[in-house]
Formats: C-alpha cells, sequence, structure tokens
C-alpha cells in the first residue's frame, strides 16, 4: 500500500476533476447486468424460490455499492472521507432501527398468534 | 485536468460544506426510507383477504421503469461531463434527456397507481397496500421533486451558463438523483422482485 503522492494526484483527479466517461460507463453496464439478472431469475423461474430470493438480495446489495463507488463516487479517499464516514454512521443507525423494529415486530406476531 | 476544470473546484471550500450539508440530508432520507421499507416487510403479508404482490405487480412495467431511471442516471453522469468540459449545450441537452426519462418513469408509476386504483386496490384496501403506495409513492414524490429541480437548472443553465454557482448546484441535484436511483434499486428487489415470487 505505497502513498506515494503520485497516486494520491491521481486519486484527486478520478473523483473530482475526471468523474471520466469510462467510469460512468463501467458503473451503467455493471447496473444494468446486476438488474437483468435478478428480474431474469423471478420473470423466468430459472431457480428454486430460496435460490432466487438469494439472487435477488445479492445483486440488489452489489449495485447499490457499484452506483454508490461509480456514480456517487464514494470510496475511501481522503476527500470523501466524510461522505463515506456519514454513509457509515447512517448503515449502523439503518441497522439498529430496521433490526430492532423487525425483530420487535416478528417477537409481537409471535406472542399474539400464541394467545389465540 | 485542464486549469478551467480546476476553478470550480478551486473555489469551493465554501462548497464543500454546503455538499456535505447536502449529503447529511441524503443519509437523513436514508433513515426515512429505511423504516418505510421496513414498515412494509413487516405488513406485506397483511392484504386483508385481498390481493397481493403476485397476482397485482407487472414485472414488465417495473422492468421499463427500472430502465427508465437507470437510463436518467446515466445520462445525468453525461450531463455532469459536459459541465466539467464547460460544454453548455451539452449539459442543456443531457439535462432534458434525463427529464425525459424521469418523466417516462413517473408516467409508467402513474399508470401502474392508475390500474391498481381501478382494480380496486387502494391504499384503504389493505395494510400492505397502504403500506406499497407510502413506500413506492414516497420515492414517486422524491423524484417528481427531481424533476421540478432538473427544470430549475436548465433554465439556470440556459440564463446563466455553467458559472461555478451553477455548477455547484448541479453537483448536488447529481447526488440526489443518482440516490434516488439507488433506493429504486431497493424497491424493485423489496417490493416487487420479492412481491411477485409471494
Amino acid at each position: 500500500m505505497s502513498h506515494s503522492p503520485a497516486h494520491e494526484e491521481h486519486h484527486e483527479d478520478t473523483r473530482l476533476g475526471g468523474l471520466n466517461l469510462k467510469t460512468y460507463i463501467t458503473g451503467f453496464v455493471l447496473s444494468l447486468i446486476l438488474t437483468v439478472i435478478p428480474f431474469g431469475a423471478v420473470g423466468f423461474e430459472w431457480f428454486g424460490m430460496g435460490t432466487t430470493l438469494i439472487i435477488v438480495a445479492v445483486t440488489a446489495v452489489v449495485q447499490i455499492l457499484v452506483q454508490m463507488y461509480f456514480f456517487l463516487h464514494l470510496d475511501f479517499s481522503p476527500e470523501s472521507a466524510w461522505n463515506t464516514g456519514s454513509a457509515l454512521f447512517s448503515l449502523l443507525i439503518l441497522a439498529v432501527l430496521v433490526g430492532g423494529t423487525l425483530w420487535l415486530f416478528y417477537s409481537l406476531e409471535m406472542r399474539t398468534m400464541m394467545g389465540m | 485536468m485542464s486549469h478551467g476544470a480546476n476553478t470550480v473546484h478551486g473555489a469551493s471550500r465554501p462548497d464543500t460544506i454546503v455538499n456535505f450539508g447536502f449529503w447529511v440530508y441524503l443519509m437523513s432520507d436514508v433513515i426515512l426510507f429505511s423504516m418505510l421499507f421496513t414498515m412494509f416487510v413487516v405488513v406485506s403479508d397483511n392484504t386483508f383477504g385481498g390481493p397481493g404482490g403476485e397476482e397485482l405487480f407487472k414485472l414488465r412495467d417495473v422492468f421499463f421503469e427500472t430502465m427508465a431511471l437507470l437510463f436518467s442516471s446515466i445520462t445525468f453522469g453525461f450531463a455532469m461531463l459536459s459541465m466539467h468540459a464547460k460544454h453548455k449545450g451539452g449539459v442543456l441537452l443531457w439535462l432534458l434527456v434525463t427529464f425525459i426519462f424521469g418523466v417516462l418513469f413517473i408516467t409508467l408509476e402513474l399508470h401502474e397507481f392508475y390500474e391498481l386504483v381501478h382494480e380496486g386496490a387502494t391504499p384503504q384496501a389493505s395494510a400492505f397496500l397502504s403500506a406499497f403506495f407510502t413506500l413506492v409513492g414516497t420515492h414517486g414524490t422524491h423524484v417528481s421533486f427531481g424533476l421540478l429541480w432538473i427544470l430549475v437548472m436548465v433554465g439556470q443553465v440556459a440564463l446563466k451558463g455553467v458559472t461555478p454557482p451553477v455548477a455547484s448546484r448541479l453537483f448536488r441535484l447529481a447526488l440526489f438523483w443518482h440516490f434516488l436511483d439507488i433506493v429504486w434499486i431497493a424497491v424493485f428487489s423489496t417490493v416487487y422482485l420479492s412481491g411477485v415470487m409471494g
């Protein structure tokens, strides 16, 4: 992991000045592939239910990461440290809220079912 | 990069803080959407005897919606590239193309809503449909405001040119627009693809 100045400069260039065509096209093509796969898997029922659900979940997460990197230009460079940091913090809050809510509601469902 | 390209960012010290502020707004929007998603997941089986996603969703239409939004994302990228090249005509052209794809998306979505309501699948029909219309509608509202913002920026670029303040606003609009496409990935995966499977 060399931190040569030349490397740093190049990095800044792609992020700020350079927002180059290659970055957008790469992101676009990857997104296209990652959209066609889950739609095909569900629409044409290529796989079983369990496998299909996993494919949908995995391609969604990967495509979100792809678009965050190639379109929103989020990475671990010093320039986007605050953006990436606040995104990671939001992810933590999101995990607590979503995970906590789902836990609460499913637990509640189980308890009310038992009472019936 | 030439000197010209740097001036947009060279004078961007106050810009950085404004952009970060906008980013924090987007992150708060992530939390908002995450709760709408959670609510949808919790009640997605509560159809109150009415139709569920399996009967209601048309995957083909959703695929076209997805494509419209994805294409609008890349064309906005082209607008940003034109902006960096200081090419006013290019910025205007690509913003308008983005606008057209965005309108196509909203038209398809409104058509879907219209058909659902026509079939009696209204937001009042079940908890599942309430959550569906709230989640997808909130995203659609965001896109609609994005479209309005694109028109405002078309006006600003046409009248003022690609000045540093205009470029700065375009940058935040780009963040907003790409962000909405990212939220849509979660929508079509959680709501439609999972819903069609039943």
